[in-house]
């Protein structure tokens, strides 16, 4: 099954295979934090419904929450981020992940954006 | 904040004022956002962690033409200004000799501080350079509480840039040779490109610098001039911030307002010996009782520093607490950031007195856990000043 790619307004990627979703923050969203010097993740196991806040992304001068973009249960957090927080601006949609979520409502994808939707919005 | 509104590009700007050097800051990819009435730049396209590093390594440009300069011209002398002035704040100025500054104050009838300058004897006037965001308010103030004693004159006209890090001298010395020579806190007048400045050796760092008032037709082609410098780059605001609370320094609005005195803001190293209680010109300044009081009796509460044990950086409004579990906290974060030079999370706080020592440990809240920080010295890096 490929890999489907997927974007939220609030800056997120999603990478979607079956009812597996890796998330992350766009390379627009890290160019505009700059410099993430701490990233704060959700704990695998916790259930999340879509729209809570289920991490923390922080740069020199501000703290942005990161919102859950589907409802479902987090199966793998990026651990290497706690050592290494600049890889999301480094490999944002590589090595820079955040967490992964179970899909606990496939309807919930339909909403979201697709690369050349997400490219329009951010210009 | 959100992620999304955390990015998301300001709105109208349109009411916001900006300084003479606004049209370099959009040519050099500055990120620009309000502050203090100005659209100011938070940082060029190096990023605030870089560009901190590189003002502590090399030389940073900043613009802080926000900043108000308000020239006072005395009606009969310097020394009956003085007598005027001192009357505002505690602070020597009878003795300050000319050509040199000092960090002082503005406080209030509860001994709060109203505004925080650096004030500077200019052989024919005093020259307060004051916050932007205190700037209207303070020469309304100055008008009236010195009327018939000087005049005030806001030099809006004029920009203000600061060169700040170990290459200030070599880059600013290739313009004007004979500003290699100035001291810490002294202040020259000097031709840069034919243009009349005036130079003093200060900043908001920790490192060496130069601040330099110039006309503001003259400021781009100033900055355009030292840019040229390999050694230099511009900083932003953000940079700015991170520097001087790695520096110990107060923010005016933050750190120290109208409700903390100098004495709980630590401030005390500028308040000499001759306008405490006992000295010569003891007192007479507003809130003088509370403030000679506390220096002898101390405070309730002390702004201190902390230096965090985890990675997670403690911010400003996070309340501090004794122990893991309390529910009583015994004080709250001012000023918090990760440090970049420090390479860890500090913070600036006003704590209870008994939990100021140094080394103490206490909890910050952040989102809901309690975080361990232990009360440290200030500055939390070494200042490099040219003292000697």
């Amino acid at each position: 099954m490929s890999a489907v790619l997927r974007f939220t307004k609030d800056h997120e990627w999603l990478r979607c295979e079956g009812e597996a979703a890796t998330i992350g923050i766009t390379p627009y969203a890290q160019e505009q934090l700059g410099d993430l010097v701490y990233v704060e993740l959700p704990r695998a196991g916790s259930e999340l419904k879509k729209g809570a806040a289920a991490a923390v992304v922080e740069s020199v001068k501000a703290a942005s929450d990161v919102y859950a973009p589907l409802t479902g249960e987090i199966t793998e957090v990026n651990e290497q981020l706690a050592s290494e927080p600049g890889l999301v601006n480094s490999d944002p949609m590589g090595k820079g992940w955040l967490f992964k979520i179970r899909i606990a409502d496939p309807s919930e994808l339909e909403a979201l954006m697709d690369e050349a939707a997400y490219e329009a919005l951010v210009g | 904040m959100s992620l999304h509104a955390e990015i998301s590009s300001p709105g109208a700007t349109a009411h916001l004022k900006r300084t003479p050097l606004h049209a370099l800051h959009v040519g050099l990819g500055a990120r620009l956002a309000p502050f203090a009435g100005y659209e100011m730049p938070i940082q060029f396209r190096n990023g605030i962690l870089k560009e901190h590093l590189h003002t502590r390594a090399s030389a940073g440009l900043f613009d802080v033409s926000h900043m108000g300069q308000l020239a006072l011209y005395p009606c009969e002398d310097m020394a009956n200004a003085a007598r005027a002035l001192e009357a505002l704040m505690p602070v020597d100025l009878l003795e300050l000799p000319e050509g040199r500054q000092r960090y002082g104050f503005f406080t209030n009838e509860v001994g709060g501080i109203l505004d925080d300058f650096m004030i500077t004897n200019r052989g024919d006037h005093w020259l307060l350079v004051v916050n932007a965001s205190r700037k209207e308010a303070d020469a309304a103030y100055l008008r009236d509480a010195v009327a018939g004693r000087c005049t005030v004159a806001a030099l809006a006209d004029r920009a203000l840039l600061a060169l700040q890090g170990p290459r200030a001298e070599q880059v600013l010395s290739s313009l004007a040779p004979q500003l290699a020579v100035m001291r810490f806190l002294e202040v020259r007048t000097a031709l840069l490109h034919g243009v009349n400045s005036v130079i003093s050796r200060s900043g908001y760092t920790g490192e060496d610098g130069f601040e330099i008032s110039v006309p503001a037709q003259a400021a781009e082609s100033l900055a355009q001039d030292l840019l040229q410098h390999a050694e230099v780059a511009p900083v932003g605001l953000g940079a700015r911030d991170s520097l001087r609370l790695e520096t110990g320094l107060c923010l005016y609005g933050a750190d120290i307002d109208a409700s903390t005195t100098p004495v709980e803001a630590g401030l005390t190293w500028a308040i000499p010996n001759c306008r405490r209680a006992g000295g010569p010109r003891g007192g007479g300044f507003p809130g003088a009782d509370t403030i000679l009081r506390q220096l002898t009796q101390g405070t309730p509460r002390k702004r201190v520093g902390l230096r965090s044990e985890e990675r997670v950086p403690v911010r400003a409004g996070s309340r501090l607490y004794a122990d893991a579990s309390s529910d009583t906290a015994i004080g709250s974060v001012t000023s918090g950031t990760f440090g970049p030079s420090v390479n860890a999370p500090i913070a600036m706080a006003y704590v209870e007195s008994a939990a100021a020592a140094l080394g103490t440990k206490l909890f910050a809240e952040v989102r809901g856990k309690r975080v361990p920080v232990r009360v440290s010295e200030l500055p939390f890096v070494t200042t490099h000043y040219k003292r000697s």
